[in-house]
């Protein structure tokens, strides 16, 4: 924890004007930041084809005709299911490598964690086209599968996030004690070190599905002949006519990805709360 | 002698040379110890002189490299922690922070298949035993230190353990809270008569709790002895340090007998002083000894009083600490001064530095010791 917050500086950050050109500034930000997501779901209910101002009429036809695209349902299919492998695939190596980092000390720690973190900041594309080569090289045909490979690999960095600060201050002794009380192995794991870190596999599942889901470069790198979402929503663009079910289709991931995103994130300070607010002063 | 409260002495726990090593290095070694049933026991000593790992291997979180351990009579080779008759409070108090005060002290009940009605008295019993009645519905991360640690020891209270272990206990807590617990904690197991073992460095909580202590320094065991014993007869100088201010006199061996030793001191003078049992010569340094002195036990002679044992000096430190004055003074022969304290109801902190005074002692509070 880090609390070197010194008063001085609180006291000029208290000092900042409250009005002026800085709120000028943030207001202007935040609405170059979200004002063309706003878009999106606006023209997605307009009557007209083009978007453009002003609107022409409210409608709802276009997220009904959604249904009745079967390659969007293709492609629905096939993210989910690339979703779901690569939630479940980079939550369960996040956990072994959570659980490594936060509870051993042992030689190579910061660097390895470095490692696991680097996609993060890594270019996409250099990853997407990397991987194509490696996949080409190993004599893989491109695939769904190939695809979870790379989303797993993105996704890791997250999972890690998350899973480390559920499992951060994890105090060891909470196993300890129970099995002080009696308990066995596998019940002190279903009793106590399950019920601790639930929210936070919860919270890193929804969280790589989200990026798996909303994941464009390397999908179009490996994909074969399977498009994903955004693969389809990426070939519809050529066609003007459909643009406006792309809108609907897109409103339709963001508020998906938005609901998913907030729930992972309520469930990640749950998890962060109910292992650090134990402890003591001790520690 | 540890008073017993009447009780037949039987042991609960019995450590047979039991020694724990992590590679070359010796956590404990060779440490023999028996501690009885009803007993309150306390391991004191500084961090890393093993009484943790002495506690732990008790426990079953820990095993000896070699020795054995037994608890009330059944050797615990190769029982699991979950399997003995024994519960821990922890230092971090290790309260779950997923269930509230009851399901935490209900946990290890519920192991035990018990009926319903059966459970839930127990765990009422428990939480009246450290005074949380009306708290079981309380969420564990809403308590403050105080209360974490009685959950923390009805929880294992609760199971009727045959030894409850102590692992620095009141470490965590702030000094007010600290000394009250120190007389709760006595009298708990004053009332529940189970064997206690705690594991504390701090020489005022293992004198005002227990029965005996076992004072351990480097993995070994320096001495065993009730409070009294330990604070008035330490066996050595280390564990007359550790236990608080003393003042060392070197001293040299002139007579030896079965009861008394006769020492030569620069500063006192020719002394003769009670022999300890544990006494035995230095071997290298046969004719050395060390004569201990605590500072209480040093009085200061005001005007014309006199005694029969007195030694004369210059005070050169005064410290104020409002109910008592701690004096250093300077006597001619000692290499090293004397720390005196006086309780200052005579009028101790009026003392000038630099003035010449009079300290009388009892030659019954002189301690030999043979380092």
């Amino acid at each position: 924890m880090s609390t070197a917050t010194s008063s001085p500086r609180q006291n000029r950050r208290r000092l900042l004007p409250a009005g002026g050109w800085l709120s000028v500034y943030a207001a202007l930000y935040v609405a170059f930041l979200y004002v063309p997501v706003l878009f999106l779901p606006i023209f997605s209910v307009n009557t007209a084809a083009t978007p453009k101002f002003p609107l022409s009429g409210f409608t709802w036809k276009w997220y009904e005709g959604l249904p009745h695209t079967p390659e969007l349902l293709n492609a629905a299919w096939n993210s989910l299911i690339v979703g779901l492998s690569a939630s479940v695939l980079s939550t369960v190596l996040g956990i072994l490598a959570a659980r490594a980092i936060t509870r051993y000390r042992f030689p190579g720690r910061r660097p390895i964690n470095g490692l696991i973190m680097a996609p993060l900041v890594l270019p996409e594309i250099i990853i997407a086209i990397s991987m194509l080569l490696v996949i080409l090289q190993l004599g893989l045909s491109l695939s769904l599968f190939t695809v979870v490979l790379g989303h797993v690999l993105v996704c890791i960095p997250y999972s890690m996030t998350v899973l480390t600060s559920g499992f951060e201050g994890f105090d060891r002794s909470l196993e300890e004690a129970s099995a002080d009380l009696g308990e066995s192995a596998f019940g002190t794991f279903r009793r106590v070190t399950l019920p601790m870190v639930t929210p936070a596999i919860i919270s890193s599942l929804l969280v790589s599905f989200t990026i798996s889901l909303d994941e464009f470069i390397i999908a179009f790198f490996l994909t074969g002949t399977e498009a994903t979402l955004p693969i389809y929503i990426w070939g519809q663009l050529r066609f003007a006519a459909k643009l406006p079910g792309v809108l609907a289709l897109g409103t339709l991931l963001l508020v998906a990805s938005f609901i998913l995103l907030s729930v992972a994130e309520v469930l990640r300070r749950r998890a962060a709360r109910r292992t650090q607010s134990e402890g003591g002063p001790y520690a | 002698m540890p008073e017993h409260r009447g009780r037949p002495r039987r042991p609960m726990i019995e450590i047979r040379s039991v020694t724990r090593s992590y590679g070359a290095f010796k956590a404990l070694d060779e440490a023999n110890l028996s501690i009885d049933e009803g007993e309150f026991f306390s391991l004191l000593g500084p961090s890393g002189c093993g009484k943790t790992t002495l506690l732990r291997m008790i426990a079953g979180f820990d095993t000896p490299t070699t020795g054995s351990i037994a608890v009330d009579g059944q050797p615990m080779d190769g029982i699991p922690a979950n399997r003995r008759p024994t519960n821990m409070v922890f230092q971090s108090y290790a309260i779950f922070p997923h269930l509230n005060v009851e399901q935490n002290v209900a946990y290890g009940l519920k192991r035990l298949k018990l009926e319903r009605g059966e459970e839930k008295r127990r765990v009422e019993e428990a939480l009246a035993q450290v005074s949380l009645t009306g708290l079981g519905k309380r969420g564990a991360t809403e308590l403050s230190g105080g209360q974490r640690q009685r959950v923390a020891l009805a929880r294992a209270l609760v199971m009727r353990p045959k030894v409850l272990l102590l692992d620095e206990p009141l470490s965590a807590l702030d000094k007010k809270l600290r000394e009250q617990m120190q007389v709760e904690l006595r009298r708990l197991q004053q009332a529940v008569g189970i064997t206690f073992v705690l594991v504390t460095h701090d020489q005022y909580e293992a004198l005002g709790m227990s029965d005996r202590i076992a004072v351990m320094f480097g993995g070994r065991i320096a001495q065993v002895a009730s409070p009294k014993e330990i604070y008035q007869w330490p066996v050595n100088r280390q564990v007359a340090d550790f236990l608080g201010g003393m003042n060392f006199v070197n001293a040299e061996i002139v007579e030896e007998d079965e009861a008394s030793l006769t020492l030569d001191t620069l500063g006192f003078g020719r002394i003769k002083a009670d022999r300890p049992a544990s006494f035995e010569r230095n071997g290298a340094n046969g004719e050395k000894a060390t004569l201990g002195i605590r500072p209480e036990r040093l009085r200061v002679l005001w005007d014309d009083e006199t005694s029969a044992f007195q030694v004369a000096g210059t005070v050169v430190e005064r410290h104020y600490f409002g109910e008592i004055t701690h004096l250093v003074v300077e006597i001619p022969g000692l290499e090293k001064p004397l720390s005196v304290t006086e309780t200052n109801d005579f009028g101790a902190d009026d003392i000038p530095v630099g003035a010449t005074i009079r300290l009388a002692y009892d030659p019954e509070a002189l301690v030999a010791m043979a380092d």
